[in-house]
């Protein structure tokens, strides 16, 4: 019962931080880091299922999150006019062949019966003929569709459909992908895992990067729809216009704190129900035998367990969760933009947050990806602070004082390694420790 | 007098213990085994000799010096040299180098010592560059003899010599250990095989269920019919 | 002619800057390697270690030019590596003392490590920025070229050139200078052969009188002096920028795993597998086959099998793929 009460109090604690925010710096930028809380809170809970229950170090949080971003593209964008006419099918079915001369290749591979240098050389030849006769397919309808307008479209655009439907799509992208890259790796261990999941994951970005006929690569999508109504919108509203006179607030910080609290509505939803999921299944059997897997693998397979499913399962489970909170993300910015998906920020960053707020424990994910959100936004006007106050008896000529205040934002990636370091050595399990069942 | 001895030892892992009041030794120049049982706390002996394991009660002495508190690697300067069961080399050094890391401590020369060995051991003298990972079980177990020689130790303690290599290997193994036994060193060593241990045995130790049951020499042992019939088949 | 002007094209575009990139990936992968090999455990914190080598090596270069010490036509890094090295490797058995060195004794699990070692990564990657700055910082004078093109092609009349820069000409002898100086350490010096030893069983060489707190000692320095070395060479070549030491771990990662972790050979070989496969995959096969094969025979378009923006992309590429088919890598490492 140690946990409760620790829960109650750093989530009243966080609550009372952001209402100070919210009251001294304003309620726009209080709604601004909540959101995005929101989202790091359930990226973190993908994660946490994959590392706290199971063991398994997913360091590909950034390629789950960017395939999340991605279906934003494919299912809310209009379809670009003549695209899939001069050339959306030939990409299809070349890739289609890519991908089916891989399966023949792995057939091959698996069951015919020859020497295994002969057979490494036949499944190479296989997925090589079949990658040129793809690049034969494709290569001039690309170069046709990033041609029509390249300044606005040049690629294939979506299904213009809501783009609420994108983030269930994003999570199943992101599973699709998931089963992929944990066949191939999960039988590695861990730092392997980490490893190649990283390597993966920058594989992701670089395809998103440049093949400019699917996402435009480093032109970015901009103008998603939104799932929200949009200011100008609101601000031609009456009722709006009343309560901006009742409160005494500028009209257009009402309307942007009223949509940024419909996105907050929206994004609580899906943290409470993916919460309340994961409470539902780490409490289950299936929960439990997890837990026996990954704190002795070995006994738990001569009991029978086959761990490889296991694994594969919450591998998949975990990151879908990760492409959904992407997805979110990516519609919440209202923009795609390839280039900022980085390994600091996207994996590592939210790999603090589990560390930090306790492995294996759900709400201690919660409140560590609040926590640490907090801080990454925070720590920059703070380290400004802290160097100005550090240096006030420096005159404001000196060279090392304008250095110093100069440089004063990258205190923060500082300041997060000392987090992660400090919480590893004094608090290995985190603020809230894992529930001993 | 001992040349070492563990007087009344009384140690295990953790709050469990596993021997109760043990005595073992080995006398200047002789073979001393301990046989007995699985589960009879036999490694346990060595380590708690060695010093791999704190002793919760009795004492460790060496030519007439307490050593019960002082760290393993002390002890290989004092005069002491250990042979672990498993993972006793180094599989990705060459043969040659596993002897010197053995003198690792020795200050000076270790080119007589070397010279010795691949005496004592002709086989290591031909493969001596070779990676001793990539050696026979038999010739593993010469190198890891061999290395724990290296500094000219007082006691050689082996602690199961003959897992794992055959028998026509191991009795090779027994002729040198008494060959290092006559040249001055002596040589307490656990053993599975009690009975061909026992054979060259000047005194044998049989242990069950940490304690001691007999003590005698190895020719006595042999014939005394309780240990014929309770440890060595018949 | 034509055959020796395709020659100088493929020596001129992937033979110097395979070598050149290659060696740099080579002694990343090497710190990379005895880390593991000897503490056991990937150390993420390789590229920024690097990058603060590189950090240390501009800092003295602007102290040696402002005292006017320099080495023309060679670039002043020269003279001032050694202090960097020693700067790196004061840095790094700082960082082992204060946070490695806690885990060791707890015998921590080597993914606690791996976390542990993330979180300097961060550190030292904000006290770079915080110190340095985040931007391009081009640390490189002297000479520029060992050999230009233009002179080559006045010189044999070719219609290829080949150019040699400086900065290549250093990277490849340094690198081959360091090598030498490590192998021969690791394999005939006692120290080295205990060092071997301890990574390879480190309760006998514990039995052994090896003292573990001097072999990890010795790990970070040679950890350091690589990591100073690899980090200097790599900002001197490509101009220094901190946000790239941090892209920068992968593709060791990559020559570390392909080689076989924990195997200094491999890294080695591993490095120049990554750095050759990267240009060969993403050269312009073109001008080649306008070389080799009669006219009508060569085809249009450039012949790239990828486009070049993939370059660095095709490290994960043959990581993933060597995890696939020899998790061991080349040369068999130790399975992490």
């Amino acid at each position: 019962m140690k946990n409760r009460s620790r829960i109650q109090i750093l989530y009243f604690l966080m609550a009372i931080i952001l209402f100070a925010v919210g009251i001294f710096q304003s309620w726009n930028v209080a709604l601004t880091i909540f959101n995005l809380c929101l989202i790091s809170s359930i990226m973190t809970l993908g994660i946490n299922v994959q590392w706290g229950n199971a063991g398994i170090v997913n360091f590909g949080v950034m390629g789950f999150a960017a395939l999340g971003g991605l279906a934003n593209i494919i299912i809310s964008m209009p379809p670009t006019s003549n695209a899939w006419e001069t050339g959306g099918n030939s990409i299809v079915i070349g890739l289609m062949i890519l991908v089916l001369s891989i399966i023949f290749s792995v057939f091959m591979f698996k069951r015919v019966n020859f020497n295994k240098r002969i057979k490494y050389l036949i499944s190479f030849l296989i997925i090589f003929v079949g990658y040129f006769i793809m690049r034969l397919m494709v290569d001039s309808p690309i170069e046709q569709i990033e041609a029509i307008e390249p300044a606005k479209t040049g690629y294939l655009g979506g299904f213009n459909l809501p783009v609420i439907i994108s983030w269930p799509v994003g999570g199943l992208l992101a599973a699709f992908a998931a089963f992929i890259i944990g066949k191939i790796s999960l039988g590695l261990r861990s730092d392997y895992l980490a490893i190649a999941t990283l390597g993966i994951s920058e594989i992701i970005i670089y395809i998103l990067k440049n093949e400019d006929w699917l996402s435009r690569g480093v032109k970015n999508v901009n103008g998603l729809p939104r799932p929200v109504p949009y200011e100008i919108e609101l601000q031609s509203r009456e009722w709006l216009l009343e309560t901006a006179n009742i409160l005494k607030i500028p009209l257009p910080e009402v309307s942007s704190i009223i949509v940024k609290l419909s996105y907050s509505v929206l994004f609580l939803l899906v943290l409470l129900v993916i919460l309340y999921l994961l409470q539902i299944a780490v409490k289950s059997p299936w929960g439990r035998m997890m837990r026996a897997i990954r704190d002795n693998e070995v006994s738990a397979n001569a009991m029978g367990k086959d761990i490889k499913k296991r694994h594969l399962q919450v591998f998949i489970i975990g990151s879908a969760i990760v492409g959904i909170a992407g997805a979110m993300l990516t519609t919440l910015d209202g923009q795609f933009t390839p280039v900022s998906y980085q390994p600091l920020r996207y994996t590592f960053l939210i790999w603090i947050m589990v560390i930090v707020g306790g492995s294996g424990n759900n709400f201690g994910s919660i409140i560590g990806a609040f926590l640490i959100w907090f801080f990454w936004i925070q720590s920059e006007p703070l380290g400004l602070w802290l160097l100005s106050f550090i240096t006030s008896h420096i005159s404001d000529t000196n060279l090392i004082k304008s250095h110093l205040l100069e440089n004063a934002a990258h205190i923060r990636l500082m300041f997060m390694g000392i987090i992660l370091l400090v919480t590893l050595r004094f608090a290995p399990k985190g603020l809230i420790p894992e529930v001993k069942r | 007098m001992y040349l070492l001895f563990g007087e009344n030892i009384t140690c295990g892992y953790g709050s469990i213990d596993i021997l109760f009041n043990c005595d073992v030794g080995v006398n200047e120049g002789e073979i001393s085994s301990i046989v007995g049982p699985n589960g009879a706390g036999k490694s346990t002996a060595m380590k708690a000799l060695f010093g791999l394991l704190p002793v919760k009660q009795g004492k460790i002495i060496l030519d007439g010096e307490d050593i019960t508190n002082i760290p393993p690697q002390q002890r290989v300067l004092k005069g002491m040299g250990f042979v672990p069961q498993t993972n006793n080399i180094f599989p990705s050094l060459t043969v040659e180098e596993n002897l010197e890391m053995g003198a690792f401590v020795e200050q000076h020369d270790c080119t007589k010592m070397l010279e010795y060995i691949y005496e004592l051991f002709p086989v290591l003298k031909d493969k001596q560059y070779q990676l001793a990972g990539e050696l026979s079980g038999g010739q593993r177990q010469q190198v890891a003899v061999g290395r724990a020689l290296m500094t000219k130790p007082k006691v050689l303690m082996l602690d199961e010599p003959s897992a794992g290599i055959s028998p026509i290997i191991m009795e090779g193994l027994f002729n040198k250990i008494t060959e290092i036994a006559n040249q001055g060193t002596a040589v307490l060593m656990v053993e599975q095989n009690a009975k061909q241990a026992l054979k060259i045995s000047n005194l044998g130790f049989v242990l069950n269920q940490g304690k001691n049951l007999f003590t005698d020499t190895g020719n006595s042992l042999l014939e005394n019919k309780k240990v014929r019939q309770a440890f060595l088949g018949g | 002619m034509d055959f020796l002007n395709g020659i100088t094209l493929i020596s001129n575009y992937i033979l110097i800057p395979g070598l050149t990139y290659g060696s740099q990936l080579a002694l990343g992968a090497l710190g990379i390697t005895i880390v593991y090999s000897v503490l056991r455990f990937s150390n993420f914190a390789h590229g920024e270690f690097m990058s603060f080598g590189a950090m240390s090596s501009i800092l003295l270069c602007w102290l040696f030019l402002s005292l006017e010490i320099n080495l023309n036509p060679l670039p002043t890094a020269i003279i001032v590596l050694p202090f960097a090295i020693i700067i790196t490797i004061f840095y790094c058995i700082l960082v082992d003392k204060i946070i490695f060195k806690f885990y060791r004794l707890q015998n921590s699990k080597s993914v606690i490590n791996l976390i542990v070692s993330i979180g300097v990564m961060f550190f030292t990657g904000g006290l770079i920025r915080f110190i340095i700055g985040p931007g391009d910082k081009n640390f490189f004078d002297g000479e520029r070229f060992i050999l230009k093109a233009k002179t080559f092609k006045n010189y044999t009349g070719l219609r290829e050139g080949l150019a040699l820069k400086t900065t290549q000409g250093i990277t490849i002898v340094l690198s081959i200078i360091l090598v030498i100086l490590l192998f021969w350490f690791l394999n005939k010096t006692k120290t080295g052969k205990s060092m071997r030893a301890y990574s390879d069983n480190k309760e006998l060489a514990l039995l052994s009188g090896i003292n573990p707190e001097k072999v990890v000692l010795i790990t970070w320095i040679i950890t350091g002096t690589l990591a100073c070395v690899a980090g200097t060479l790599y900002g001197l070549d490509k101009s220094y920028k901190p946000f790239t030491y941090l892209h920068l771990v992968l593709p060791i990662f990559s020559a570390a795993i392909v080689g076989g972790v924990g195997n200094p050979v491999g890294a080695i070989i591993g490095g120049f597998v990554i750095a050759f496969s990267e240009l060969i995959v993403t050269f312009a096969y073109k001008k080649i086959f306008f070389y080799f094969l009669p006219n009508y025979l060569v085809p249009d378009g450039l012949l790239q099998i990828l486009s070049t923006d993939y370059k660095i992309a095709i490290s994960f590429i043959i990581l993933v793929l060597v995890l696939l088919i020899r998790p061991t890598g080349i040369y068999k490492g130790k399975i992490i």
